[in-house]
């Protein structure tokens, strides 16, 4: 067992957990923000996505006392750290069907308009490749990211 | 106008006062309305469906499971539209397991709106017809000279007015109607607009609404492990690695089903003894399953790929005994035909992969269970429970969750019930989870179908003799009164079936999900080899079917289907070739609907583009258009994704493909950049639409492939033939 401290959606937390607990089950199980979700367990389906330090990542396979200070930001966070426009224009195109995978796909967005705010169709398509979306809400996923553009993107 | 008279409907269940006096056929909670609780600022609930607020806002009850088909904002529609409330003051509640009030609490086979009809609507006018009722009262005047709109009644005569939260304070001992009127399909304000899901707010700001996110206090993680291989059982365990990580509370063998209820879940049960953990914390109970060291023993011996297929082709080989259906003599036309055509499709096993993997909440005290998480069948986990605790039904209870994902998987409970004896075991509540790659081994695959057509044509170019014959494991894909059975003098089909130790499920759009594809592809190689046009090939079929059916029994409705194609035919416009589109046509009828598809492919570097699909679907009159028309973009994606990547493979009874690394799932780019739909605007009650746009795609995609690359294709996973072609598809 290992004190690890985490810095989540602007606020720290100290768990007591497992040594090499993954950020995922760190957030969900001991932080209690459970937006965050398991697919996989090994980083191919993006369901677990949050933001390190900006940078869309993996917490299913990210151990959580890797992360020292880096700030965290989960769906729970993401419209008060500069998201909101995504959500919005998620809502707006109505995308989710069965909306598991969608917290993963909206902080994958937010990661890729973070470091590009006008992607091409091909940058979209490379940045979101690691987020499946069982339903099928690809074209909706695409237009809503195009939306969110055009309403001012993402606060880098 | 429809008059529901309410004391004859066929449907009516009269009951005695001892469950509440229900007197009408969908149930109320009380002959007068029920006075809800202060607090809950409910004053009137005129039925299981309906809770009128003070202020004026109605909380609807959705009863039926949602798993992403949108029922929870779709049937609420249907409700809001018959009570005459404005949809933004409609807040929606999912209802828990209640077969005394609810009927079909079920998500399954795409019927839930369409056998639900009826019922909601009746709940929603009978609601309204009450308020009614209190206000004619109030102010003295014949019930006749009231309306409504937007949750008020008024008198015209009177000038007055007043809002369904103000009379439903003084609508106590208001009759339950004898009968009530439906509202013209014409005078629909709220049935056939685009409010956004009722979940779509808490989705995306990542709220808990999932089985997975539920934490309630005392919970215990379990997790199961199956054999490695289909035909096996554990044989010893050794836990002491597993006891050893902290956190861990014990580790057990479970009998989940006694032999003779296994067939409850549709004979899918095919691990019915399982290793259990249980411990404190998720990741905790991950590792120490991984640190199992479990001996397994066979029971049937393990099964491969190969086998299957060449026993499937031996099925399908044989000469066609004791068909299903014959009109004619196929074999006779064959002899004398110009051309004789024949060709076999094929696909593979294939995972449900809900994103959000099994798992339920399960917690047994005494003689009573708690339940709650993601299921399309509440009420059957219910009564299996029951059988096999030996508890009655009475005394478990069933709050159902949103799924993440259904497609069937979730018609098969096995998981709840695990959670419960695993809850009896530890005397505690529990949260089971499924791994993913519990998920993916675990079997209810979509069968793997293997099916043969032979066609006939003459000298004139007609289509004369058509045979079909096909199998499956547990069970053949062929509907042998569906179409092009009825338009052919000459037709045979036959089913076949394969006996296996790997269990099968339903999976969107059974049997239809590969039937579809292989006959819309083989019309589509039979109508070039007619030198026809493949939509004017089929609509001359249909004509045929129409005007001068052969048989009886046919299962669908020629007009219906022409109008279809005549649709789609004009909106993709058809007959206006595009240089560089190369265009793939089908359609298919299941679920009691009607959807045809093209697709079209554009070559670039040599590598094929799916640029566009087109959508034409007949399923009635549609509840929310938006959110029908994300059914379909999913369908067709999901469809394509499917026939393109989706591949089980197994080699001694072992599943090759356990995760994402080893199994493709469509991704972003993969699919067509737009999809247009458009519905068949006839008026006719609602028919499915969770399942039927997903069939036809694989033969739509299939016969623009073949138009963009010159190369049939007959097996799924398409890219492993496309591969084999040297076709690029990135």
């Amino acid at each position: 067992m290992a004190s690890i401290s985490l810095k989540v959606n602007g606020k720290p937390f100290r768990i007591e957990a497992e040594d090499d607990i993954p950020l995922l089950w760190a957030l969900r199980d001991h932080v209690g923000l459970v937006g965050t979700k398991y697919g996989c367990g090994i980083a191919q389906c993006g369901s677990c996505t949050v933001l390190v330090d900006g940078v869309a990542t993996r917490s299913c396979v990210m151990p959580a006392k890797s992360l020292g200070e880096a700030e965290i930001i989960t769906i729970e966070g993401l419209a008060e750290n500069g998201g909101k426009s995504l959500q919005e224009a998620w809502v707006e195109h109505d995308t989710p069907q069965c909306g598991y995978c969608q917290a993963g796909q909206i902080i994958s967005a937010a990661g890729l308009l973070k470091s590009n705010s006008n992607p091409t169709d091909e940058e979209i398509d490379a940045a979101m490749k690691g987020n499946i979306c069982r339903c099928g809400s690809y074209v909706r996923i695409k237009a809503a990211i195009k939306t969110a553009i055009m309403k001012g993107g993402v606060e880098a | 106008m429809t008059k529901i008279n309410l004391s004859r409907r066929g449907f009516i269940k009269i009951t005695g006062l001892a469950s509440g006096g229900l007197v009408l056929g969908f149930h109320w909670a009380g002959c007068t309305p029920v006075r809800p609780a202060e607090a809950a600022k409910v004053v009137l609930e005129p039925n299981a469906y309906i809770k009128i607020l003070s202020d004026g806002m109605v909380i609807l009850m959705s009863p039926v499971p949602e798993i992403g088909q949108g029922i929870k904002t779709a049937i609420p529609m249907i409700i809001a539209e018959e009570l005459d409330v404005s949809w933004e003051n409609v807040l929606v509640e999912q209802a828990p397991l209640a077969p005394e009030l609810y009927e079909r609490q079920t998500a399954g086979g795409s019927q839930a709106i369409r056998q639900l009809w009826t019922t909601v609507r009746t709940a929603g006018a009978a609601g309204r017809r009450m308020l009614m009722g209190a206000a004619a009262r109030e102010w003295k005047v014949p019930i006749a000279e009231l309306t409504t709109s937007a949750g008020i009644i008024s008198h015209e005569k009177s000038g007055n007015s007043i809002g369904y939260g103000d009379i439903a304070t003084k609508a106590n001992n208001i009759e339950v109607p004898e009968e009530v009127t439906l509202k013209d399909p014409k005078d629909f304000k709220i049935i056939g607009t685009s409010p956004k899901n009722v979940d779509v707010y808490d989705i995306v700001v990542g709220k808990p609404l999932f089985g997975m996110d539920m934490k309630k206090e005392g919970t215990v993680i379990a997790m199961i492990t199956h054999p490695p291989a289909f035909g096996m059982k554990p044989k010893s365990v050794d836990d002491s690695a597993a006891r050893a990580i902290p956190g861990i509370q014990d580790v057990f063998t479970i009998t989940t089903f006694p032999e003779d209820i296994e067939t409850r879940w549709s004979g899918n049960n095919a691990f019915p003894e399982l290793v259990v953990v249980t411990g404190e914390s998720t990741w905790n109970v991950m590792k120490a399953k991984k640190a199992l060291k479990i001996e397994w023993e066979t029971v049937t011996p393990g099964e491969n790929t190969e086998d299957h297929i060449a026993e499937m082709e031996r099925q399908i080989s044989g000469k066609m005994t004791e068909p299903d259906r014959i009109d004619g003599n196929p074999e006779a036309t064959f002899r004398k035909a110009a051309k004789v055509i024949e060709r076999t499709y094929s696909a593979p096993f294939l995972p449900h992969n809900t994103m959000e993997p099994m798992n339920f909440y399960a917690h047994v005290t005494g003689d009573k269970v708690e339940f709650e998480g993601p299921t399309q069948t509440p009420q059957r986990l219910r009564d299996v429970t029951a059988q096999i605790m030996g508890i009655p039904e009475e005394n478990i209870t069933v709050n159902i969750l949103r799924s993440g994902g259904g497609f069937g998987r979730r018609l098969y409970g096995h998981y709840g019930v695990e959670a419960a004896m695993i809850s009896k075991k530890i005397n505690a509540p529990v949260q089971l989870i499924y791994t993913r790659e519990d998920d993916m081994t675990q079997g209810t695959y979509r069968p793997d179908y293997r099916v043969r057509y032979k066609a006939g044509i003459d000298a004139d170019n007609n289509l004369i003799a058509l045979t079909v014959s096909g199998t499956g494991t547990d069970g053949g894909p062929v509907a042998s009164n569906r179409f092009p059975a009825g338009a052919l003098d000459h037709y045979a089909a036959k089913n076949y079936s394969l006996k296996s130790n790997i269990s099968t499920g339903a999976w969107r759009a059974p049997r239809s999900n590969f039937i579809a594809g292989a006959e819309q592809s083989f019309l589509d190689e039979v109508a070039e080899a007619c030198g026809k046009d493949p939509m004017d090939f089929r609509l001359e079929l249909l004509e045929r079917a129409k005007n001068d059916p052969v048989g009886e029994n046919n299962d669908y409705d020629p007009d219906r289907f022409i109008a279809l194609l005549n649709l789609i035919k004009e909106k993709c416009e058809w007959d206006n070739k595009v240089e560089g589109i190369y265009r793939g046509i089908s359609a298919y009828y299941c679920h009691n609907s009607y959807i045809a598809q093209v697709i079209d492919i554009e070559m670039k570097d040599n590598k094929p583009i799916l640029k566009k699909a087109w959508c034409a679907v007949d399923c009635g009159i549609v509840i929310n258009l938006d959110g029908a028309k994300n059914q379909v973009e999913g369908g067709i994606m999901d469809g394509i994704g499917h026939a393109m990547y989706g591949n089980i493979t197994f080699n001694d009874g072992v599943i090759d493909q356990k995760n994402f690394d080893k199994y493709r799932l469509i991704r972003h780019g993969e699919g067509p950049e737009t999809v247009e739909t458009y519905f068949v605007d006839n008026g006719i009650d609602p028919t499915g639409l969770g399942e039927p746009s997903l069939p036809p795609v694989p033969g739509a995609l299939a016969n623009a492939l073949y138009r963009a690359t010159g190369k049939r294709l007959y097996h799924q996973p398409y890219i492993l033939e496309l591969e084999e072609r040297e076709i690029n598809l990135g």
